[in-house]
């Protein structure tokens, strides 16, 4: 009796508030999504917004679970849960009926799950398990393979399951990871990935000049700033200050020369050429440098260098062939290459007009026009912030926003507070996936990131995220409340 | 608290998170508050695009008769969310329904998958032009009732239903097709006959209007003043090859009886006539009473929807005899003086087949104008037999490859989507039943006159009168002879020359002549037109056999080929030679004389169904 009461005095009581004015935002949202003008009562359970209250109050049954259980619960049996978890994804991939062409969705008699909404919070226990025990270090090779088998594991499994957003959110991890001690080069080099693959795709079909058509403007632009990168990591690592103005000089007039040359004369110059030749030189550079002065760190970057170019024309190829078609038409609406209302980018310039049409203070509750006209697809699940948007316009829209990022940063709080490496690490997962999950969903809904399929947490119709996303939570929220347990270390 | 070096990379996170959420609220000030486009957007995003349903493409005979035209008619659409004030029991009653009706359709509705309160639901499909007059006249007292216009065929004879076939609701097979970007659940498309043979035809394409609804569904005018609308396009419209008067007379001569009769232009291929009796009115299957017409004509035992000239298979009995003959000269067995001898048939050991009485021995052309058995039974051996070919097998085959060339055993090719290719074994056949090599000449005899394995459908026998026709080509039957825009398909235009020699069919030629002059078809011969023909009997082993007769005229350039078959009705001179005959001189010279009158009035008034 005494650890019970101590659990709840000591629990956060100011994230499950807002967890709590989440979930019932996210069931106004559903109600205002399905909606129908018609005289149907809140607690119709054949419609969607009657399914999830039922969805919601199996949810706090959950909570309260959760927090009733002993706090060591969650480490002792984390690879277990993980295992299981695991044979749940093997098993959905062979069982699974083919629903839109996902194979995701366990059918248990009239109820159907998504192990994969599940499977986040047992990759992140194994996770923060792995991490925490004994003699772990980041940079141990064995020990950083380890990790990344773990979390590549799942996010295979649930590609395999055609479900390729879900599996995108284990690349939250990442911060993890870098909270953890991840050398920070590692998210830089992460993000040159995207800008590179994006400016690739963006302008791999213009020409650098109109008289060489076969010339990629995209592979250029990314040899480009591969040089200027270059530069910014000289003088990081090396502090090679007198090596970056050399190079940076030499680029600006090696580039000027042959930009006169094919202004004034009108000569076709091959400005890939050049790119290529100033990489090559660079690379030669950096060896008599590495050598020269015995730092590898010159190694490094020339790798880059060249890693970067091979990139740049992989780039254009995995787009067309790794990717599906309907993948390749998100990316490209989202880079502003497709300008097709109608068709390709429908449903992304029907939620921006949804949004857009709100206005300051919106349409107000159960009078949006654009959701209820059924012209926003998916409204109730993956874009049923374009119901907050029409009609509670940018005042609620904003309060949504700050609602999870205090959620967010109320985690960082609690995990940074932790006296168990355990508790952090999986505070950490918490915050990160509620984060991408955030930035993706609501970058989608505004048009800012490519349309990929995966729900706003507590806000998407569906019981298997809901639940998904409160037992992540309560979880932590359960080891949170038992955090003088330990020992400070 | 833990203490480690990584402490600050906390800041850095919760900063990036801090980054995202602002630019997302920039975002939503350029979207919501600094952008006022969104706005005037969303008010002219409501469109419902309405689909302009094409009409069909009108059907006319060869002679540009008007044939099938479209009529309008009317479906009653729902929209769910703008009934609530309606007076349900004022539209029942205007509509003809019960309370108890309306209900249950209401519930149907509801329950159907996409279903939206704010879209038209169909509610009554295809309602006359006077029930919709009935029901205009209230509209405006029935909100979220609506209408939408469709088409609906119309005929001007109540002829040749099977060859033109309907046209009625696609399937959901047809919906869910892969390649199907046309069709929608409702739409109607062509189901049987030139309907569905020439449905891409036939359908036009469909056009979009493109309208305006408010927040609550309802419609504020068209969009842009409809500069985004594409107008549907018209279907095409079709000449048959058919003369709509002749298929109308085979059909009159033809009541009360069962079987077909095919009538091909030799010269072109183009079908003239295709009679299948019996037959039905197409206006039956036009609109609601369809379903319920249908059903009906399914469970008729004397299956009025059986496409019989095209599908019906039986032994080509003595017509085939001309067959043989042409078969039996290319490959030197006889030529056209050969004679064999006859003593009331053919004997060879214990095996007879009989024949009547008539003088012999016969020549070629003799023993076709007096379809002797034995002549074909003899000649028949000859060929089976003979040792130039290294095995019967071997002779078959090469008799087989002649028979097909001559348009037998396959699918000819005719726009219609039902054809039979009918049935001519092959060597393997009997080596199978007989044995590897262990049958010969007499084990399959009957093959000579036209019975026994082998089948063949009366287009395929009309077919052959027009070989004869053409002395040794055929084009193949069909029956559409032009395409508004358009043409036929070239396999309607190149000649198919068969593998005889156009030298050996006169003595064919002169020998059905003689059929109509001194013959089995005396009665049917026509004043002033020199006609050849050759009558036939089809064993049936059902009940009483098959009358048949395969004839052409005139016996140079000839204009028509013909097959007749009168299911049940005996030998060939009988019923099938006098309706042929009465076809062709329609045809030719556009009236029936008088001296023709009575056999005319005798072959109307027959009824040869089966007594029950």
């Amino acid at each position: 009796m005494r650890q019970e009461s101590s659990i709840w005095q000591n629990v956060d009581w100011f994230t499950i508030g807002i967890y709590v004015v989440l979930i019932i935002a996210g069931w106004f949202s559903i109600y205002g999504a399905v909606y129908n003008f018609e005289d149907t009562p809140f607690w119709d359970f054949s419609v969607r917004y009657g399914k999830q209250l039922v969805w919601m109050g199996c949810a706090l049954v959950i909570a309260v679970i959760l927090l009733s259980l002993d706090n060591r619960v969650y480490s002792i049996f984390a690879y277990i849960i993980y295992g299981v978890s695991i044979i749940s994804l093997i098993v959905t991939l062979i069982v699974a009926p083919d629903i839109k062409g996902s194979r995701s969705w366990l059918v248990l008699g009239p109820v159907s799950i998504q192990p994969a909404e599940f499977a986040k919070t047992a990759t992140c226990l194994a996770l923060a398990k792995l991490m925490s025990s004994y003699g772990f270090r980041l940079g141990n090779v064995s020990d950083a393979v380890k990790v990344a088998l773990l979390f590549a594991l799942p996010p295979l499994l649930i590609i395999l399951q055609q479900e390729t957003g879900s599996a995108l959110v284990y690349a939250a991890l990442f911060l993890v990871l870098y909270r953890e001690g991840m050398p920070g080069v590692f998210l830089f080099l992460g993000l040159c990935a995207v800008v590179f693959f994006i400016v690739a795709i963006r302008f791999g079909e213009e020409p650098i000049i109109p008289l060489l058509p076969e010339e990629s403007y995209g592979v250029f632009l990314v040899m480009l700033m591969a040089i200027v990168v270059q530069c910014g990591f000289l003088y990081v690592f090396l502090k090679d200050l007198d090596s970056v103005k050399k190079l940076a000089t030499a680029n600006v007039l090696l580039f000027l020369i042959f930009y006169l040359v094919y202004r004034i004369f009108d000569y076709p110059i091959h400005f890939t050429y050049v790119a290529y030749f100033s990489i090559a030189a660079s690379v030669v550079y950096f060896i008599v440098l590495c050598i020269s002065r015995s730092k590898l760190t010159y190694l490094g970057i020339a790798a880059f260098l060249i890693g970067s170019v091979v990139y740049a024309q992989m780039a254009d190829y995995a787009f067309t062939k790794v990717l599906q078609p309907h993948q390749q038409v998100r990316i490209k609406v989202t880079l502003g290459m497709i300008n097709d209302p109608q068709k390709a980018d429908y449903n992304v310039n029907q939620s921006k007009i949804a949004i857009g049409s709100g206005g300051f203070s919106g349409k107000g509750f159960l009078n949006g026009t654009q959701t209820k006209l059924k012209y926003v697809p998916e409204q109730d699940t993956d874009f049923i912030f374009c119901t907050v948007g029409e009609e509670h316009g940018f005042v609620g829209s904003v309060a949504v926003l700050s609602l999870f990022l205090a959620l967010i940063l109320r985690l960082i709080y609690l995990a940074e507070r932790q006296r168990a490496l355990f508790s952090r690490i999986y505070g950490y997962c918490v915050a990160s996936i509620f984060f991408f999950h955030l930035a993706i969903n609501i970058g989608m809904v505004l048009g800012l990131t490519p349309v990929i399929g995966i729900p706003l947490p507590f806000f998407s119709y569906g019981g298997s995220s809901l639940w998904g996303f409160t037992i992540l939570l309560f979880i932590f929220l359960r080891l949170d409340a038992s955090r003088m347990e330990y020992m400070a270390n | 608290m833990l203490n480690d070096q990584y402490q600050n990379r906390k800041n850095v996170i919760g900063g990036l998170a801090i980054l995202v959420v602002l630019i997302y609220i920039l975002r939503l000030i350029n979207l919501q508050i600094v952008d006022d486009s969104y706005r005037d957007k969303a008010d002219s995003n409501a469109f419902w695009k309405k689909t302009q349903f094409p009409t069909r493409g009108l059907i006319r005979d060869r002679n540009g008769k008007l044939l099938v035209y479209n009529k309008p008619a009317y479906d009653i659409m729902v929209v769910t969310k703008e009934m609530a004030d309606l007076d349900t029991l004022d539209f029942c009653r205007t509509v003809g329904i019960t309370k108890e009706v309306f209900d249950k359709r209401m519930r149907e509705i509801r329950r159907k998958r996409g279903y939206s309160p704010y879209t038209p639901q169909s509610f009554i499909p295809q309602l006359s032009s006077m029930e919709y007059a009935v029901l205009q006249e209230k509209m405006f007292r029935f909100p979220g009732i609506y209408i939408q216009k469709r088409t609906l065929r119309e005929y001007n004879y109540p002829n040749a239903a099977l060859l033109l076939g309907s046209i009625g609701e696609v399937s959901k097979a047809v919906v869910d097709a892969p390649d199907n970007d046309f069709y929608v659940p409702g739409d109607f498309a062509g189901q049987n006959g030139v309907e569905l043979t020439y449905e891409k035809v036939l359908r036009g394409e469909k056009g979009v209007e493109i309208l305006l609804r408010d927040a609550h569904g309802r419609i504020k005018g068209s969009y842009n003043n409809g500069e985004y609308d594409v107008p549907s396009k018209p279907g095409k419209n079709l000449m048959l090859s058919i003369d709509i008067d002749l298929q109308a007379y085979g059909e009159k001569l033809m009541q009360n009886k069962k079987g077909s009769i095919v009538a091909i232009d030799p010269s072109t291929g183009e079908i003239l006539a295709l009679v299948s009796s019996p037959t039905y009115d197409p206006s039956l299957l036009v609109g609601r009473q369809r379903t319920k017409n249908y059903a009906k004509l399914v469970s008729d035992p004397l299956k009025p929807l059986f496409d019989r000239p095209m599908m019906a298979r039986y032994p080509p009995g003595s017509t085939f005899k001309t067959a043989n003959a042409l078969v039996f000269q290319q490959e030197n067995i006889i030529n056209r003086n050969t004679a064999y001898g006859c003593s009331h048939g053919f004997h060879a050991g214990s095996l007879t087949v009989g024949c009547h009485g008539h003088a012999s021995p016969l020549n070629l052309v003799q023993s076709i104008q007096h379809s002797c058995n034995a002549y074909y039974c003899s000649g028949f051996r000859a060929m089976i037999d003979n040792r130039k070919y290294k095995k019967v097998s071997d002779a078959f085959e090469v008799w087989k490859s002649h028979i097909v060339s001559l348009g037998f055993g396959y699918k000819l090719g005719a726009d219609v989507p039902n054809e039979n290719r009918g049935y001519i074994p092959n060597a393997a056949v009997f080596d199978k039943t007989y044995g590897k090599d262990r049958w010969k000449a007499l084990t399959v005899i009957s093959l000579s006159i036209g019975q026994g394995e082998i089948l063949a459908t009366p287009l395929q026998i009309a077919n052959l009168g027009a070989v004869i026709a053409n002395r040794g080509y055929y084009i193949t039957p069909h029956l559409v002879k032009g395409i508004e825009d358009g043409q036929i398909d070239t396999s309607f235009i190149q000649k198919k020359v068969s593998s005889i020699d156009p030298k050996y069919f006169e003595p064919v030629v002169e020998g059905m002549h003689m059929v109509m002059t001194g013959g089995t078809g005396y009665y049917a011969r026509i004043d002033s037109i020199e006609v050849c023909g050759k009558t036939g009997t089809a064993q049936n082993p059902h009940g009483a056999d098959h009358s048949l007769f395969m004839s052409f005229a005139p016996m140079d350039n000839p204009k028509i080929a013909i097959c007749v078959v009168v299911e049940n009705s005996g030998f060939g001179a009988t019923w099938a030679a006098p309706i042929a005959s009465l076809m062709m001189e329609k045809y030719l010279k556009g009236y029936i004389p008088k001296r023709k009158k009575a056999v005319e009035e005798r072959m109307f008034n027959a009824n040869l169904l089966p007594k029950n």
